[in-house]
């Protein structure tokens, strides 16, 4: 499997990472490389083989726990708030997307 | 006092031969003047680890001292410190004031222990050499002109350097182990869910796992009784009972004192033991294989028939965990926002072009791309299948033998620049540090000698699920016998 600089652009406008014209080029390639490296996992049989998505699922039965339905975490907002790029009155600015 | 261990400096502090504002002022001194050159460090707050020095030096006068309290340790700039900003080797979080501390920032801050500074580390921990930092590479105190290995790279320089007593650092796919190696100091991996990753910069969730570095497997089990232990901030952490990680540390001898390791059934793995890795390495890793095999432990070969899959399974993985994780940095709630843009979709893209390093985004680009539609079957949820025929070379393994020995890295530490342009080589250089992760188990590595051209080798010992304190036991036998552990990088002042 390999990438087209198209592609690379339809990935990276769905990662909202901007690519330039002047790098696709060099990204596709190593991207390309790397590609080349997962492809690899193409030829194993893995017939019956359950995914493994935690760390320990096979050797544990591993539970998500749950807590009750309750109020937990004190108000922070100001302290969230002084960390952000652009605040008014308690609320995040963003560039404006209803018109 | 610079090169003693962190149990050392914890009974020079209980009988008032040093106090932990001294400690500090040491260690600052240090960091102070080898910080340009080895540039381990991304922020150090001299006026905060005094203060904390002197807290925790009245906290001893009043007779409330535990084994780590007064002892400086630096941080990953990883780990969320609400003391000093947290960058993450990013531009992104350059400037970023954490609200909050991490989980094992609290552990250490109510263990008393003094928090030296931040160290640096390889962009959002992907890096296998420290030089995707956005604040340029850490050298390694060996030989300047080498990597001192990643991510981790500035906490495992910064031990070797003498420049901090002990550090923390995490491991997604060797980021622990495969530094410690390269620096020449010891450095533990925990089984998966055993410290909390609560205020640790998510890279790979399925894999991350924070861990200590230190000159000795003993600090590390002293750290870990720190470190290690529930948090219900985290989903993943493990409710157990408290262990005591130093409980193995002095076993007493099984019966035999010429034969203490009588019983023990080491693993040798045939596939860590092949072509590709440097005949130094493996000589130095035979060497500490042949001492304990004189302890009375008794050597299987053994097979991990799917090693090399891990790499490429890693790399599906890790990558689609991370273009997740990493979504959350979108210029609005806190990090990096670009100055200009057209409109909201244009500030995300340019906010993150501008934040993120290119291996960074290389890595977003390709987890976006695994798991993007009609791509996810053939490449993310194989990858999970083969994660699992991994994580089963292991368990049928352990059924043979109780630890597992083998070279930590296929070559020691190589020269900055070397492997740079080619990130599949880089990538493969962790060959051996990838199967832990995926699996969940724990790994450690130590120093077992050098190499022709005095760089260290590291010797990577795995054990299975929870078996740390076996693996510290193991190590700490070695390192009473051996000095390799002892060894400080000559160019460097005493």
């Amino acid at each position: 499997m390999s990438l087209t600089p198209d592609q690379l652009q339809r990935i990276a406008q769905l990662a909202r990472v901007a690519v330039s014209p002047d790098e696709a080029r060099g990204v596709t390639d190593r991207l390309n490389q790397v590609l080349g490296l997962i492809d690899q996992l193409q030829a194993v049989d893995t017939t019956g083989i359950e995914p493994m998505a935690h760390a320990l699922d096979s050797q544990l039965a591993v539970q998500q726990r749950l807590r009750p339905d309750a109020a937990s975490e004190p108000d922070q907002r100001a302290e969230f708030q002084a960390v952000a790029p652009a605040v008014e009155q308690g609320l995040y600015l963003v560039p404006k997307v209803i018109e | 006092m610079i090169n003693s261990t962190v149990t050392e400096l914890s009974a020079a502090l209980a009988a008032k031969q040093v106090s932990s504002v001294e400690l500090t002022r040491l260690y600052l001194d240090r960091i102070k003047g080898l910080n340009d050159r080895l540039n381990a460090f991304i922020t150090v707050d001299e006026k905060q680890s005094l203060a904390q020095a002197l807290v925790a030096d009245e906290r001893r006068a009043r007779g409330e001292a535990g084994a780590l309290t007064g002892i400086p340790i630096a941080h990953k700039d990883i780990f969320c410190t609400k003391a000093i900003r947290t960058t993450c080797g990013s531009r992104m979080l350059a400037g970023y004031a954490s609200p909050y501390d991490a989980h094992v920032i609290e552990r250490f801050s109510a263990a008393g222990a003094v928090l030296l500074g931040k160290t640096n580390m390889d962009e959002f921990a992907m890096g296998s050499s420290n030089e995707t930092s956005h604040f340029g590479p850490v050298r390694n105190p060996w030989d300047p002109a080498r990597v001192p290995g990643g991510s981790s790279g500035g906490s495992a320089a910064a031990v070797a350097a003498r420049m901090a007593p002990a550090a923390t650092g995490t491991d997604t796919g060797g980021s622990i182990r495969q530094p410690a190696a390269l620096c020449g100091v010891s450095g533990l991996k925990p089984t998966y869910g055993v410290v909390s990753r609560y205020g640790m910069i998510a890279f790979a969730s399925s894999l991350d796992q924070g861990g200590p570095i230190a000159k000795s497997a003993a600090d590390l089990a002293l750290l870990m009784n720190a470190m290690a232990g529930f948090d219900a901030r985290d989903s993943t952490s493990l409710e157990r009972p408290a262990e005591d990680y130093t409980r193995d540390l002095n076993l007493a001898d099984a019966g035999d004192a010429a034969r203490p390791l009588r019983g023990l059934r080491i693993g040798l793995p045939k596939e860590y033991f092949a072509e590709g890795v440097d005949a130094d390495v493996l000589g130095r890793v035979r060497d500490a294989v042949r001492w304990f095999e004189s302890q009375g432990a008794k050597t299987v070969e053994i097979t991990l028939p799917n090693t090399g899959l891990a790499v490429p399974v890693y790399y599906v993985i890790a990558p689609a965990e991370a273009s997740s994780n990493l979504s959350r940095f979108d210029g609005v709630r806190y990090g990096h926002r670009a100055k200009e843009y057209a409109d909201l979709n244009d500030m995300y893209r340019r906010t993150r072009a501008e934040g993120f390093g290119a291996e960074v985004k290389r890595r977003i680009l390709i987890g976006t791309y695994v798991l993007s539609h009609g791509y996810y079957d053939a490449y993310y949820l194989q990858a999970q299948k083969v994660r699992r025929l991994i994580a089963k070379d292991f368990s049928e393994a352990f059924a043979r033998c109780d630890l597992i020995l083998g070279p930590t890295s296929p070559s020691t530490a190589f020269a900055l620049g070397a492997k740079t342009d080619d990130p599949v080589q880089m990538y493969l250089n962790d060959i051996f540090t990838i199967p832990a992760p995926l699996a969940g188990l724990p790994g450690l590595s130590i120093p077992c000698g050098f190499d022709g051209k005095g760089l260290p080798v590291g010797l990577q010992i795995m054990g299975n699920y929870f078996a740390e304190a076996k693996i510290l036991g193991a190590a700490h036998r070695y390192q009473q016998a051996t000095d390799w552990h002892q060894r400080a990088p000559k160019e460097l002042p005493r």
